[in-house]
């Protein structure tokens, strides 16, 4: 099944293109790290799939259907900037995502926050950076979705959070849902992933099975990054 | 705790060798059922689809068998186990023939040592 299709999808911010003419194809039951340098396009690819940003030309459908409300009820997306209220409590914004999506799982929510120690009753801005961060991706990982979108998931938590938060991202997905993920720790997350698509200036530079990729290079995904996009 | 998984080869086949290990060695005996594609993905920290990829392929081998609706089962078939055993033990020792001729140290010397090292006399490579 398709869950993402983009057909010839171009981007413009003014007389900057961001994204050029993007074709591509994802199904669904899988995971994909969405892979590239600093202002490679990752994110504005990312937000023209949440709906956050309309193309200047092309295409996106979400099964089938064109990005709207409807693609937005299936799609739980981890922004790279917290949107939240700080002086929220954590509990109340866990209310506040229960009463907004349907999808919205709040034992396994609740679940996630004791195993990783986090106080509901704390306000957001009280909590360290990285406490935030595994707030939000609690959130995230705590709806039934489609389709998550993951944009810089663990850059600000610590590598023993992270092998948390990975086997979390594993063991919550539907074998039925996608999960994209944009990150540059792509060490910490290769061995989760099934596809890996490297953009380069706005566009597709490979779109590949990992062990495809590891099977022809005999090198790491992380080490066939730094080898393409060599500064 | 995670499997012990390199990135630099294909996870899938890894997959497979340390099933293989784990059948060769005991682990599993003939004829048990294997956990869920789901729970071993999870043990090895590995997404489920890579998992299901390194599983068909056992299946394919018949190492692996499965039945229509009660899961996957390890072979019965001990000659096979033994035969693969056999393989693999002929792997690593061709391996080892090779590092040793890098040392260069001839087929014959690398398999004296061999014997004197077994038998616990390490004086001898003491003073190699």
């Amino acid at each position: 099944m398709i869950l993402i299709e983009c057909k010839e999808l171009t981007k413009n911010y003014g007389t900057h293109t961001a994204l050029s003419n993007i074709n591509l194809q994802i199904e669904s039951g899988h995971i994909i790290g969405l892979l590239g340098p600093n202002g490679s396009g990752k994110t504005t690819m990312i937000k023209l799939i949440a709906g956050l940003l309309s193309p200047s030309s092309g295409t996106i459908n979400i099964n089938g259907q064109p990005v709207g409300p409807e693609s937005k009820s299936q799609i739980s997306y981890l922004p790279d900037h917290s949107y939240l209220n700080g002086s929220m409590r954590v509990r109340d914004i866990m209310d506040f995502f229960d009463d907004f999506y349907e999808d919205f799982d709040r034992m396994r929510a609740y679940d996630m926050l004791a195993k990783l120690q986090i106080n509901p009753n704390q306000k957001l801005k009280t909590l360290s950076k990285g406490t935030q961060e595994k707030v939000q991706l609690i959130l995230v990982m705590s709806r039934r979705a489609e389709l998550y979108i993951l944009d810089e998931p663990i850059a600000g938590v610590d590598p023993a959070a992270r092998d948390y938060i990975l086997d979390t991202i594993l063991s919550n997905y539907d074998e039925t849902a996608s999960i994209l993920i944009s990150t540059h720790l792509i060490a910490d997350i290769e061995n989760i992933l099934d596809e890996v698509i490297f953009i380069q200036n706005g566009t597709i530079y490979t779109h590949t099975e990992v062990d495809d990729l590891r099977q022809t290079q005999n090198k790491s995904i992380d080490t066939i990054f730094r080898e393409v996009f060599k500064c | 705790m995670p499997w012990n998984l390199d990135s630099d080869r294909p996870i899938f086949i890894q997959i497979i060798e340390k099933i293989q290990m784990d059948i060769i060695s005991g682990l599993y005996h003939p004829g048990d059922k294997l956990p869920s594609v789901r729970d071993l993905a999870q043990r090895a920290s590995v997404n489920p689809n890579t998992m299901q990829k390194a599983l068909s392929e056992l299946e394919r081998t018949g190492l692996v068998y499965s039945q229509r609706t009660s899961g996957r089962f390890i072979t019965e078939d001990t000659a096979m186990i033994d035969n693969l055993k056999s393989e693999l033990a002929k792997e690593l020792i061709t391996q080892f023939l090779d590092s040793m001729e890098k040392l260069g140290i001839e087929k014959e010397e690398a398999i004296s040592l061999i014997s004197k090292i077994s038998k616990g006399d390490s004086h001898d490579t003491d003073r190699m």
